[in-house]
């Protein structure tokens, strides 16, 4: 093996441990570097092996776990490991998707972190050769009446707007909530879904030898530089000092970006391709050869910059947004350079394939790296970290919960709250009707989104109960998974499979670990019994700000398939004197719930348990029924349980319901207990026993509760609650605290 | 109906746009790029789309304005062409000239994207002669910059001849502030040139010609298109 030697490079400075330490790398971890390549490494060099050896990057403290996944189905084309998951939903046509989060970036700087946040998810799916045809988010903010909140709240949803309404995909969904434990670090989780067919998915992994690599997109600038580790590391006071490691995004070029890229697919041009994302050139570079068993030569000096007089090490650090990096078909240079003019992108040959396996960066001829490019992503640290399981936490008997206020007041309450309340202000910020298919917009169950000119449609939602994760990460896991599971078969969806974006604190406290590893279990469980397989994913750690750590927050993204996207089900109560039945058992469990949080001030308790033979069981039975039209309306009951779950459907239509009072479980149990594995279903008059009859054949537990009609929600044994009150409380308080109305 | 829909960098309706007007007239639109300097031989209309033409950079619409095609468009309107524009092909033809008055940022700051209520003001044009006068409609919005403004002369000269086509308003058809969604002066939502045959409109109406996805309210607009090419033939 020839190497040149980078060591005669001048104007280096020399590897003291302090820049070691600089470059996020432990002492041991450059221990392994010299032991690598068997010499000091140059500055460049250093550099590579940060931006690869990150937590962000190499997964070092979660892969061991994230091998327990179920990431396989007959429907699965492409699981986790490429830019995102891939499925196969019939007719020749693909979904791609995956979430990721943008936390670190998005509180130093929410407008320009959130957006990137949404460009480097919807370049993932595009790279693969997708169209994005939807949008979601999750977004975890601290509380209300933290100094902070607002204007984060304020900047992330502008950002997520400004790009993607730009861009011109809808977002139709996703998850907005507040707890101090996200006080000094937020989370946004950007999903992003595409549509393909399924012989026109592109991959990574370069072939061939001297084949041509191109640089397209944007220029590269000095923005954004150790972004990868700067995501990798606690936060303290001074982390605002990092703003220039965010990336500033630009979705008029990713746009062009888009159809060029996708033109130039469709012509056959593209042998493979991988986006620019975390670590910019180094992280897609060292994968487009690593995956192929390749060398990758690149030479700088080729490489389109915003400004001249930038050294190899930035470049090769940049994450400038809006790039990629193409391994071409030769024949076809010509074809797809003229796309690109057409398009006003640079186009640039930077380098080539090679047979050597060595990963070489030259600069003006000046050799800045060569390193062993399989190494650089295969032999990063693996840490096995030890980890505490979290301990159990005591069922709470509703019998010694006093409800200190009336059901109708509480509701009220609830219906008002931060979390619970609408988030109409944040998603009529997002542009969710471009396309002209979205079927369901914001504020149902999940979103649906029709496939092309149908009849198919596709659902698709984020979930996530991070309160339950940090009580019992295993539950919480399973229960993350099956809500998702749940929301979709609401609308009428046969879940097909999940993306995975896991927040969570510093991996290096047992007890972190332990809630992640507990997490990752309880959601293996969960796929595995609803075959609802992981395609996709990220971990992000190290969400602690002066060491306190978020609550566990591994968001799902699920997407399920409607064959008829005109059978699908909302929400909103239809007509009057329509039935309601409630599915599944109601034992009234409120421990961890937001009744017991908001109304009686206690974050206590065991979560409920997720029983997934019954989810998965009455998840079939609501499809099916759904997909025979025998329901008028459908809502899963979560958060807040029954009485907020027949809220929102009075709220969503006008009308009102007149409930039974309950018998067996105490009125504040019924009503705002969290069990799980539960819908209401509104059924025609007529058709309720027969709909009755089909739960006891199928052994599912129903029961009629009451009937639609009024403008009051009457709940057995309360004061009336009019809809109006409702709709009053639970569209204004985001407004007002967004104005400033209200303190929290 | 042959229909020709003008494609900038950085537009994202054309998509949209071009799926309802071949679900309406039965004709499927010629896609034209801005590049290019002609329109396609016999072209009934021009549809200037939505989106962030050139990332809306500089100031919503002006480069698009600029663009190659937009001569052409300007020859096609002097001959009496018919050409719409829908939210930034409202703002670009604003800022070519074709219409008066230019789109502000909405007055509350943020980009808005829900269902509006329009109030049809009148139904012997081109572009609203699928409607009847005084009609309400509800078709979406999704803008950041849609607030209509002229100075005082210019939007008395637009009243007094009767160019507004359509107004935000209340579901019973009321015009007032708490329904001026972005704060047009007199909640105009689109307009009309002087000779009647170039209009332009913030909402979407391309966005509502199916029950399924949402309404069919914005299916008058194309089906008064096809219409009027249809009596013409």
């Amino acid at each position: 093996m020839t190497v040149a030697s980078p060591s005669s490079l001048r104007n280096e400075p020399t590897i003291t441990p302090e820049l070691v330490a600089e470059h996020g790398l432990k002492p041991d971890e450059y221990q392994r570097i010299l032991d690598l390549i068997g010499r000091e490494p140059t500055l460049t060099e250093l550099g590579i092996f940060s931006a690869m050896w990150n937590e962000h990057c190499s997964y070092k403290s979660s892969k061991v776990h994230l091998r327990g996944l179920p990431t396989k189905a007959p429907w699965v084309i492409q699981g986790p490991g490429e830019n995102a998951g891939v499925i196969d939903i019939g007719d020749g046509l693909a979904v791609v998707f995956k979430m990721e989060s943008h936390n670190h970036p998005s509180f130093i700087e929410p407008y320009q972190g959130a957006a990137t946040g949404v460009g480097g998810i919807l370049r993932d799916v595009f790279t693969m050769g997708a169209r994005p045809i939807a949008a979601l988010n999750a977004l975890s903010f601290g509380d209300s009446k933290h100094p902070k909140t607002r204007h984060l709240v304020s900047g992330v949803v502008a950002g997520i707007g400004g790009y993607g309404n730009s861009f011109g995909v809808p977002t139709v969904g996703g998850q907005v909530r507040f707890h101090t434990r996200y006080d000094g670090n937020i989370l946004v989780n950007a999903m992003a879904v595409g549509l393909a067919r399924t012989d026109g998915i592109f991959y990574a992994a370069a072939s061939g030898v001297g084949m041509p690599i191109v640089y397209l997109g944007s220029k590269t600038g000095r923005d954004g530089i150790h972004g990868a580790s700067m995501a990798s590391a606690e936060f303290d006071d001074d982390s605002e000092e990092k703003r220039p490691t965010v990336q500033v995004g630009d979705p008029f070029a990713e746009k062009l970006l888009l159809e060029a890229c996708l033109e130039i697919m469709q012509k056959g041009c593209v042998i493979a391709i991988q986006d620019m994302g975390a670590a910019g050139l180094t992280c897609s570079a060292v994968e487009m050869g690593a995956k192929g068993d390749l060398g990758i030569t690149l030479d700088l000096e080729k490489v389109p910059t915003r400004e001249a007089g930038m050294s190899g090490y930035e470049m090769m650090l940049s994450e400038s947004q809006e790039r990629m990096l193409m391994v071409l078909k030769p024949e076809k240079e010509k074809e797809a350079e003229d796309i690109f003019r057409k398009w006003g992108l640079d186009f640039a040959i930077v380098g080539e394939t090679t047979p050597t396996k060595r990963f070489l960066i030259r600069h003006h001829g000046e050799v800045l790296a060569d390193l062993p490019i399989k190494e650089l992503g295969d032999e990063a640290p693996v840490y096995n970290r030890p980890f505490v399981e979290t301990p159990k936490k005591p069922v709470i008997d509703a019998k010694d919960v006093k409800a200190p206020l009336s059901n109708a007041d509480a509701l009220l309450k609830l219906i008002g709250s931060p979390d619970l309340c609408s988030k109409r202000w944040v998603w009529e910020q997002y542009d969710h009707i471009i396309g002209g298919n979205t079927v369901q917009r914001p504020g149902g169950d999940a979103a649906v989104v029709r496939i092309e000119d149908g009849p198919k449609g596709l659902a698709m939602t984020c979930d996530v109960t991070p309160r339950y994760c940090e009580a019992d990460p295993f539950e919480g896991g399973k229960q993350a998974v099956a809500e998702a599971y749940r929301n979709l078969s609401a609308v009428g969806a046969t879940p097909l499979a999940i993306t995975d974006n896991l927040n969570f604190g510093n991996p290096e406290r047992p007890e972190i670990m332990g809630q992640f590893v507990g997490c990752v279990r309880g959601i293996s469980a969960a796929c595995e019994a609803l075959e609802f397989p992981v395609v996709s994913g990220n971990v992000s750690l190290y969400n602690e700000t002066n060491g306190r750590a978020i609550l566990p927050t591994p968001t799902i993204g699920g997407v399920g398939v409607i064959d008829d996207f005109t059978k699908s089900a909302s929400l909103s109560f239809k007509t009057e004197g329509d039935v309601i039945l409630l599915v599944g058992e109601t034992a009234g469990w409120l421990g961890q719930s937001v009744y017991l949080r908001e109304i009686c001030g206690r974050e206590e308790g065991a979560p409920p348990p997720v029983d997934l033979a019954v989810e998965k069981h009455h998840g079939e039975f609501i499809r099916k029924l759904i997909g025979e039209s025998r329901l008028t309306a459908v809502h899963d009951v979560s958060d807040g349980g029954l009485a907020v779950t027949l809220a929102e459907m009075a709220m969503a239509s006008g009308l009102g319901a007149t409930l039974d009072k309950p018998d067996r479980v105490p009125p504040h149990a019924y009503w705002f207990g969290e069990d799980q594995g539960r819908y209401v279903v509104t059924v025609r008059p007529d058709a309720a026993a027969a709909a009755l009859e089909a739960a006891r054949v199928a052994g599912v537990a129903a029961n009629r509760i009451g009937v639609v009609g009024g403008t009051s929600l009457r709940l057995g044994g309360e004061n009336d609650v009019p809809v109006a009150d409702l709709s009053g409380r639970f569209e204004s308080w985001l407004p007002d605290y967004m104005a400033g109305r209200i303190d929290a | 109906m042959k229909s020709a829909v003008l494609v900038f960098p950085g537009i994202n309706r054309e998509r949209d746009m071009a799926r309802s007007l071949k679900l309406v007239s039965g004709v499927e639109p010629a896609m034209v790029w801005h590049a290019e300097t002609e329109l396609p031989v016999g072209t009934d209309l021009v549809v200037v789309p939505g989106g962030f033409s050139y990332g809306d950079y500089l100031r919503c619409g002006a480069i698009a304005a600029r663009a190659p095609i937009m001569d052409a468009v300007r020859a096609f309107a002097a001959k009496g062409g018919l050409v719409l524009g829908v939210c930034n092909g409202f703002q670009i033809l604003c800022e070519a000239g074709l219409l008066p008055g230019v789109l502000m940022r909405n007055t509350r700051l943020k980009f808005i994207c829900h269902d509006a209520f329009l109030r049809v003001e009148r139904s012997d044009t081109p572009f609203t002669r699928g409607y009847n006068a005084g009609q309400v409609i509800r078709v979406p919005v999704a803008h950041g910059e849609g607030n209509y403004i002229a100075d005082h002369e210019t939007i008395a000269r637009i009243e007094g001849e009767g160019r507004v086509l359509f107004r935000y308003c209340a579901p019973d058809g009321a015009v007032g502030d708490s329904s001026n969604i972005n704060g047009s002066i007199n909640a105009i939502a689109g307009i009309v040139s002087e000779r009647g045959n170039v209009a332009g409109m913030m909402p979407h109406p391309e966005n509502h010609v199916e029950g399924i996805i949402g309404s069919t309210d914005g299916r008058g607009l194309f089906a008064g298109l096809v219409a009027q090419f249809d009596k013409a033939a």
